[in-house]
């Protein structure tokens, strides 16, 4: 810490310098071991390589599994309604059932699909930042 | 038309557009600003902004005269133009902006390295950006000529000279406050009539959509043909009829039958069905799998990734998006549906995508409300046409003054748009025939065989090359374009022939990924040395980075 004298052979006439405090920067001890694995990641050791290679392969197993909703739940229609055509004059409220399907249902059934997508892949990429950062774990 | 409430409306948003864009303007100091709006946009603005940018002249006009011809089937490219945003959530939309490419030139030359498939791609983004240019100038000289009595040449030429001078002076920062501006005044457009004429409907004591006895004319009607056509008439004559033949019918007439329409009812009600058809179950699927695939690869919908300040804003904008777009969908639909009741004689004309800026007229009638709503109707059409050419001009712009101008300054960006809407305002003074939705679903499917393939391999395997890539993207990217060029110039074609090159997209994108990966597990030892960084980059959190 400096200190400041009191000047006081120069009398009254100049102001005393502004008292100042000095503080030291806050000295973070990085954890050494997330620290090696975040290491481990840029410089692509095996073990870095490894853990990237769970996270891509986890999130595209999670697209790829949405996507076979989607392609079951919507690309199914159209056979669907082409082997039962009877499907296809049901009614509901008056509205032929692959006009509601297609004209109304679909949009809050693609939100959902979508909607349930971003919550996991930001989980999974949770379950990653914490293996990278808690490595003992 | 004599309604005077329509060119103030569109005079009104053309001005508010260039308003925003000059207000814009002086926000914008730096080319960071400029280019890439210094990625300060919050994720409910960027989504309006990529809603408004997409819903296109093929979504506001398009879908509703498809809806009004055929019925059933051609609701998969609302629910196709929707999808293509979850497909583009799964599997693109967080790797590509951690990528931190602008465009997808960009993207080629981060994950491949290769300056030659770079210029491919430049190639296929100009491609592409001007094949659905074209219709959406085609769309607003269609629109002010039948809102307006105007010269198809002027909407087109009008539309194509405001966005040019506003992408050219306002760049992208004002580009995001006009599209989000637009988003909500398109969906206002569509939603405030939608009420009125849902009420007529009720108040006119529910006319049925499909009477057991056919269709027939609500009110007396003349109707002059647009296109040729063959006419079934009721005592079972056959007519054919030329552009400008004049057809004059009675209150009561039944509608006659349009040839290459669906006239039936079971046929426009019903979807179709396995056995007597099976080229519609084919076209469906090539529909699907084009709408589906085909939105990741459009150039203007990709730049907008990169205002995004991380992967998990993208992610969160693009969810915001799918559901901005699949509620302006619910509405396209039902103007289609009550257009059959209130405007038959488009069929005839042949003008089915005037129907949504004719039916308020036509159902409510010419008392005040009927013209204020067909003049909100018009106003929204032009928001369209504005936002979509604005987003795919700054786009082609951007890859012309990048790749071909080699220039990264304001002023190259400048000539570059100039030059980027200038061609596609010349090809759509010499297309006026063709149908809005047919072209923009061939741009749908040749970004499907093209950058899709090259998105997706290149994102989630380490193992494309560049060679690959290049053979990929050329070979069904090509074969896309072929089946566009055989459309567009060629002889009419007739049974599978004519469904394979209408809907090419069943047989182009699995080509286009089968070339990709077959070259690429040839050529293995071209695989970058640095794709396992590349993967880290993409795929983890930025948080985590040193």
């Amino acid at each position: 810490m400096a200190k400041q004298l009191p000047d006081v052979g120069s009398g009254g006439a100049v102001p005393p310098p502004r008292r100042t405090r000095i503080v030291l920067a806050e000295i973070t001890r990085p954890d050494s071991r997330a620290e090696r694995t975040r290491t481990e990641l840029a410089q692509q050791t095996q073990v870095g390589e490894a853990l990237v290679r769970g996270l891509v392969r986890a999130q595209l197993a999670l697209a790829l599994r949405l996507s076979l909703v989607v392609a079951i739940g919507l690309g199914g229609l159209p056979w669907l309604f082409a082997i039962a055509p009877s499907l296809g004059r049901t009614t509901v409220a008056g509205v032929n059932l692959p006009w509601l399907l297609l004209g109304v249902a679909s949009f809050p059934f693609l939100i959902a699909v979508g909607w349930a997508y971003v919550r996991l892949a930001e989980r999974n990429e949770q379950d990653f930042t914490d293996l990278v950062q808690r490595p003992e774990r | 038309m004599g309604n005077d409430y329509v060119v103030p409306a569109i005079v009104a948003v053309t001005l508010v557009t260039v308003g925003i864009g000059f207000y814009g303007l002086r926000l914008a100091r730096t080319t960071s600003d400029f280019l890439v709006a210094s990625r300060a946009i919050s994720p409910t603005w960027n989504a309006a902004a990529i809603g408004g940018e997409y819903l296109s002249a093929a979504s506001f006009l398009g879908i509703a005269g498809l809806v009004l011809k055929y019925g059933v089937d051609v609701l998969w490219y609302p629910v196709g133009f929707a999808a293509g945003y979850l497909a583009l959530l799964l599997f693109v939309a967080a790797p590509l902006r951690r990528s931190g490419a602008f465009t997808l030139p960009d993207f080629c030359e981060l994950r491949l390295g290769s300056r030659r498939l770079r210029i491919l791609a430049t190639a296929f983004v100009i491609f592409i950006g001007w094949l659905y240019l074209v219709p959406q100038l085609q769309g607003a000289g269609l629109t002010l000529a039948t809102v307006a009595g105007s010269p198809y040449p002027v909407g087109a030429l009008l539309v194509a000279a405001v966005v040019t001078a506003n992408v050219a002076l306002g760049g992208m920062r004002a580009i995001t406050f006009v599209q989000a501006f637009q988003y909500w005044l398109k969906l206002t457009a569509l939603a405030v009539p939608a009420i009125f004429l849902a009420l007529q409907w009720q108040a006119d004591a529910r006319p049925a959509v499909t009477p057991p006895d056919g269709p027939t004319f609500r009110t007396a009607t003349t109707v002059v043909v647009e296109h040729r056509a063959t006419l079934t008439l009721p005592d079972g004559d056959i007519r054919e009829v030329r552009p400008g033949d004049e057809l004059t019918f009675a209150a009561g007439d039944p509608v006659p039958e349009v040839s290459g329409v669906a006239n039936d009812a079971s046929d426009w009600l019903l979807p179709s069905a396995a056995g007597d058809d099976d080229r519609g179950l084919f076209a469906t699927y090539s529909l699907i799998l084009a709408t589906f695939l085909g939105t990741m690869g459009l150039p203007h919908v990709l730049v907008r990734f990169y205002t995004n300040p991380d992967g998990a804003a993208a992610r969160r904008t693009t969810l915001v998006v799918l559901a901005l777009v699949g509620a302006f969908y619910l509405l396209p639909t039902l103007y289609g549906v009550l257009g059959r009741i209130y405007t038959p004689q488009l069929l005839i004309s042949g003008q089915t995508d005037a129907v949504v800026v004719l039916l308020p007229g036509a159902a409510l009638g010419d008392g005040l409300a009927g013209r204020l709503l067909a003049a909100l109707v018009a106003a929204g059409a032009f928001a369209a046409f504005l936002s979509t050419s604005s987003g795919l001009l700054t786009s082609v712009a951007g890859v012309i003054s990048t790749d071909v101008l080699g220039r990264g300054s304001v002023r190259g960006f400048r000539l570059a748009t100039v030059i980027a809407g200038g061609v596609p305002a010349v090809l759509a003074l010499n297309v006026s025939g063709l149908d809005v939705s047919q072209v923009v679903g061939l741009a749908f499917a040749v970004a499907a065989s093209s950058f899709c393939p090259l998105l997706v391999l290149g994102i989630w395997w380490r193992g494309l090359t560049d060679l690959g890539a290049a053979a990929g993207v050329l070979v069904g990217g090509g074969a896309a374009i072929g089946a566009v060029l055989v459309t567009v110039l060629g002889a009419p074609l007739s049974g599978w022939p004519a469904t394979l090159i209408a809907q090419p997209a069943a047989w182009t994108v699995p080509l286009a990924f089968i070339v990709m990966v077959a070259v690429s597990v040839a050529t293995r030892r071209r695989a970058p040395a640095d794709v396992a960084a590349t993967m880290l980059r993409l795929h983890t959190p930025e948080a985590l980075r040193l």
